[in-house]
């Protein structure tokens, strides 16, 4: 499988808050990455890098350099509205727009492109949906707000909207951890079809999660990445004392 | 035990005394509608309907009706408001969305100054300043390139619906920028970093995240801003030209409710006369509590549906 995504020497400064240090790591194309660690070891806020959602932080600053197939995403000539529409991004809670129905939130990023016919909004309405199988459940209420979705099918939405731009890799913070168990294991199965088509990079603090649907597990640890490997190796044979601490529940 | 029953004693008198002061409130507001209504009662009792669909005004003739007053208020409102509001709604998003924090502080901080400049202020400064460079530059200006349209037409006077549109138009700018500004505040970061990682460009984001979150906040604010106008007494008087007439033209001198107010209670000799413009008075606080009450229903479910909890 090949790289999709390099980060070298990455290091990620709130202020005086060095928050990200020194992150080196490859990601392959098609596969799932977990991210795991205790809160507050900077899961996120690398996660956030790949997409440039630090630039609307003033206080943030990020350097090293962050490769998407052959792009510096950093770099000056790049325009990170476009680094956006090739790497979506799923985020803690549910977030779709309040005022528009169902559909107009599934299409919201779509439409960005262009003007475009009704025809084609519909059927990318449809397949977007069928995709996070939630259209069975939304089909004959397209109309309505998407306020009146529960907390899964709001999230399930939230994938089918990021979906529906075409992204090449989608991020995921934590995307389950608001969720009742059904649906986060909707979510957990969703990842698992979406991998076919997508690079996905899922930011975790449940084990179990990680170990169910990545391919490969990053450790973090106080900001550093301590060890990163193939998830049945990180979870049963880590090599750092640090990982074995945390997977087995001694500390976090 | 006796202490904490002093105590909760103490409380319930403050509850009491808090609430009492509450409801005077309400009763004053009540007293002065009542007095209004009372004091207006020969002039609704001669004129009827027909003192707010009637044009004549003649003290001597003791003939009174105030469609012309109604006229000038609620056009001039309105029309601040339709020039106001984009420029407001544009000075709130460039304060919360699209300058460097500091400026955005600065700017807003010289909008809140604004409003606290006393409105004979922007009165002087409208007769002294602005209706001489209406009346020299830009209704000449408008008389030539859009004097076919019946708005236009007429002598460039300075005085004039227009001139009363325009210093209404910077009187409420303050008052909607500033809440405009705390409705898009509002606004999660969620909403927002939602439409950044669709590949939405900063406007993009505004418009699919803030403008429809705040919708109806920001319709609360400009109604606010209306009730705001069409109260406005001192500033309108010293520019509109005080005529009561009924002109498509804007460039033509008009007259407001509050403007008819202020000048002729004074000088009311006769009893029909003080009835009558107490009449404009209670049409002037119907018409502005309905405004207000529209307003605070607005701006009421915007913050309950924050309060809700919904992203
Ligand atoms: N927007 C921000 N501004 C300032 N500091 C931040 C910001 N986001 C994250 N941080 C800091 O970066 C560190 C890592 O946070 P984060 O990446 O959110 O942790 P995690 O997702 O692993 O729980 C923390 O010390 C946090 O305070
Ligand atoms: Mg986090």
């Amino acid at each position: 499988m090949s790289t999709k995504i390099r980060l070298d020497n990455l290091n990620i400064h709130f202020g005086a808050n060095h928050a990200v240090k020194d992150v080196s790591m490859e990601v392959a194309e098609n596969s799932v990455t977990a991210i795991i660690g205790p809160s507050g070891c900077g899961k996120s806020t690398v996660l956030r890098s790949i997409n440039r959602m630090h630039d609307m932080t003033p206080s943030a600053r990020v350097t090293g350099c962050i490769m998407l197939d052959d792009t510096d995403i950093y770099s000056r000539s790049v325009d990170p509205v476009a680094i956006r529409r090739r790497v979506g991004m799923v985020f803690q809670k549910p977030n779709p727009f309040p005022a528009m129905s169902i559909h107009d939130n599934v299409i919201a990023g779509y439409k960005l492109n262009g003007v475009l016919k009704k025809g084609d909004a519909d059927e990318i309405v449809e397949s977007s949906l069928k995709r996070v199988a939630l259209w069975d459940e939304v089909k004959d209420r397209l109309k309505r707000s998407a306020m009146e979705l529960s907390g899964g099918q709001q999230q399930r939405l939230c994938i089918a909207r990021t979906i529906a731009v075409k992204p090449e890799v989608i991020l995921m913070d934590e995307p389950a951890s608001a969720l009742d168990p059904i649906s986060t294991l909707k979510i957990e199965e969703l990842i698992e079809e979406l991998k076919e088509r997508y690079t996905i990079i899922i930011v975790t603090h449940n084990m179990q999660q990680a170990a169910r649907v990545s391919d490969v597990t990053a450790f973090f640890y106080l900001g550093e990445m301590i060890e990163m490997g193939e998830t049945r190796k990180i979870f049963t044979n880590p090599e750092k004392k640090q990982t074995e601490d945390y997977i087995t529940g001694r500390f976090g | 035990m006796d202490k904490t029953a002093t105590r909760k004693n103490g409380d319930g008198i403050f509850r009491a005394l808090t609430m009492l002061f509450a409801f005077s409130i309400l009763i004053i507001l009540l007293i002065m509608a009542g007095e209004m209504v009372w004091e207006s009662l020969p002039s609704l009792r001669k004129f009827g309907w027909g003192f707010i669909t009637g044009s004549d005004w003649d003290a001597v003739q003791g003939s009174f009706a105030a469609l012309p007053y109604l006229y000038g208020s609620i056009v001039s409102s309105i029309l601040a408001i339709l020039l106001a509001t984009p420029l407001s709604v544009g000075t709130a998003l460039f304060i919360t969305e699209l300058a460097p924090h500091k400026v955005g502080v600065v700017t807003a901080s010289l909008v809140e100054l604004l409003a606290a400049i006393p409105s004979v202020i922007y009165g002087l400064w409208g007769i002294l300043v602005m209706t001489p460079w209406l009346q020299t530059t830009i209704e000449p200006f408008l008389i030539k390139h859009l004097g076919f349209l019946p708005f236009f037409q007429g002598a460039p006077y300075g005085v004039s619906m227009l001139a009363a549109v325009f210093i209404l138009m910077i009187m409420i700018i303050p008052i909607i920028t500033s809440i405009t500004k705390e409705v898009l505040l509002a606004v999660p970061q969620s909403q927002k970093e939602a439409a950044f990682a669709l590949g939405a460009t900063r406007w993009e984001m505004i418009r699919m995240a803030v403008i429809p979150y705040g919708r109806s906040g920001i319709l609360g604010a400009v109604i606010l801003g209306l009730g705001r106008a069409i109260g406005e007494t001192m500033a309108v008087t010293m520019v509109i030209g005080n005529t009561p007439q009924i002109s498509l033209s804007l460039l033509s001198p008009a007259y407001t409710m509050p403007s008819v107010i202020a000048n002729e209670f004074a000088e009311a000799t006769s009893k029909l006369h003080t009835a009558s413009l107490m009449e404009i008075g209670l049409i002037l606080l119907v018409v502005t509590l309905v405004i207000n009450f529209m307003a605070r229903l607005l701006l009421w479910s915007v913050t309950r549906r924050w309060k809700g909890g919904t992203p």
